[in-house]
């Protein structure tokens, strides 16, 4: 159970298809954490599907269904799903997420690591997204009783707890906890326990979106 | 272009008989069937893609791919987790996503399935999960309009949060605010139902 679990608008934003790339990244990996946010994912999506019932229909080109149906032999079906085997555990000790394992590889400890301050290391997933200006994902590894020196951030920064856990003015944050600070916030979160915290944080600076909306990105600067 | 095509005239689909016809598709690689899903689907999808700002022949090519995996996978459907309607939205949706993330700078594999749920909901979801679009389509249609509608661009209009407050001549906080109200109203109901359920 995450105490601080991902808000409906993002859900739905994830579920609608209207998140940047990055950021669905982090949605599907907070949801592998939390059965309530993977309810919440499932209801979204029916929503959209019972919206879809809902649209004034757009007649496809004459002859679209003849051509298709023609073209259907050669469609092979596939196999009902079967349920995919546990992965094996990966070499660095640490459980993550499948979508991110899948990204990140078997090995943490191969990532280009770069160390931010004494007992603070952080690597970015996507090589080179920095210079771009658009979102940026980033592990970053917090030793036991270490705190990042404050800072505060030009747009919203999305922080999901994969392994260990942090606390600062917002909080204590575990495992599948997800914590939305937009640039107002100025905070320095503090690993606690005796294990290094492990975070997966994406940072989203001049918007680019890949779908429906600004409505739904709740990290959009709104001059409420 | 003739009004009485059978593109546009067929009869609409009810949930049970769509996933029938979806059986049909992956028991018996049954022609006759997948017609009647494209004949109903595939217009409202070009519709959805439309929406969203895509161009024609674009929408038009999209909305056949996702009708070809409704007959590729109709055998991996299960109708304990979702309606045919909500399989084909998340169809749908993806081709939309993978199209536009191969047209923009990729910064992921575009290939990589990040939409999908990591894991499928617990045995007593998907009992619930068999009621869930009934529950949410009353619960849709319980909100007042002007929250209704904030969800419908929710999903369907590619606009930046403040055009759509122009375009519905409101403040962007009421907007946003609206929007919440309705998720929170959304979630009430359907957790009411539930315990009616109970």
């Amino acid at each position: 159970m995450t105490t601080h679990p991902a808000p409906d608008e993002l859900l739905l934003a994830h579920a609608a298809g209207g998140l940047d790339q990055l950021l669905s990244l982090i949605v599907a990996s907070q949801a592998a954490y939390s059965e309530d946010s993977r309810r919440r994912l499932c209801d979204f999506e029916a929503l959209g599907g019972l919206l879809l019932e809902e649209l004034e229909p757009a007649p496809l080109d004459e002859g679209a269904l003849e051509t298709l149906l023609d073209r259907l032999d050669a469609v092979p079906q596939e196999a009902p799903a079967r349920t995919a085997a546990a992965p094996a555990p990966a070499e660095d000790g640490f459980d993550l997420p499948p979508v991110l394992r899948r990204l990140l590889g078997d090995d943490l400890r191969s990532l280009a690591w770069q160390p931010l301050m004494r007992g603070v290391r952080s690597a970015d997933l996507v090589p080179g997204v920095r210079e771009s200006g658009g979102p940026r994902a980033r592990l970053m590894r917090i030793e036991a009783g270490t705190a990042v020196a404050r800072h505060s951030h030009r747009g919203r920064e999305f922080t999901l707890v994969l392994s260990g856990a942090y606390s600062d003015a917002g909080g204590t944050f575990g495992p599948g906890d997800l914590q939305i600070s937009d640039a107002s916030v100025d905070h320095r979160p503090r690993a606690i326990g005796s294990t290094p915290c492990l975070c997966l944080v994406v940072t989203d600076a001049p918007l680019r979106l890949t779908g429906p909306l600004g409505l739904l990105n709740p990290f959009l600067k709104s001059r409420l | 272009m003739s009004f009485h095509s059978p593109m546009t005239e067929a009869p609409p689909l009810d949930p049970p008989l769509q996933a029938s016809l979806i059986r049909a598709v992956a028991e018996n690689r049954d022609k006759a069937a997948f017609g009647r899903l494209f004949r109903h689907f595939a217009p409202r999808v070009k519709a959805y893609l439309l929406r969203l700002g895509t161009e024609s022949a674009a929408a038009e090519e999209l909305a056949q791919e996702t009708m070809v995996v409704l007959w590729r996978k109709a055998a991996t459907f299960d109708p304990a987790q979702a309606s045919v309607g909500t399989w084909v939205f998340t169809i749908a949706r993806n081709k939309r996503i993978d199209r536009l993330r191969r047209l923009q700078r990729p910064t992921l594999d575009p290939e990589d399935p990040l939409l999908q749920p990591e894991s499928r909901p617990d045995a007593d979801w998907l009992f619930y999960g068999a009621q869930r679009e009934e529950r949410l389509r009353r619960a849709l249609k319980s909100l007042p309009e002007e929250q209704a509608e904030v969800i419908r661009l929710a999903y369907f209009e590619e606009k930046a949060h403040a055009a759509i407050a122009s375009e519905i001549d409101l403040p962007l906080g009421t907007v946003k605010s609206r929007l919440r109200l309705a998720l929170t109203r959304l979630r009430r109901t359907l957790a009411a139902e539930g315990m009616d359920q109970a």
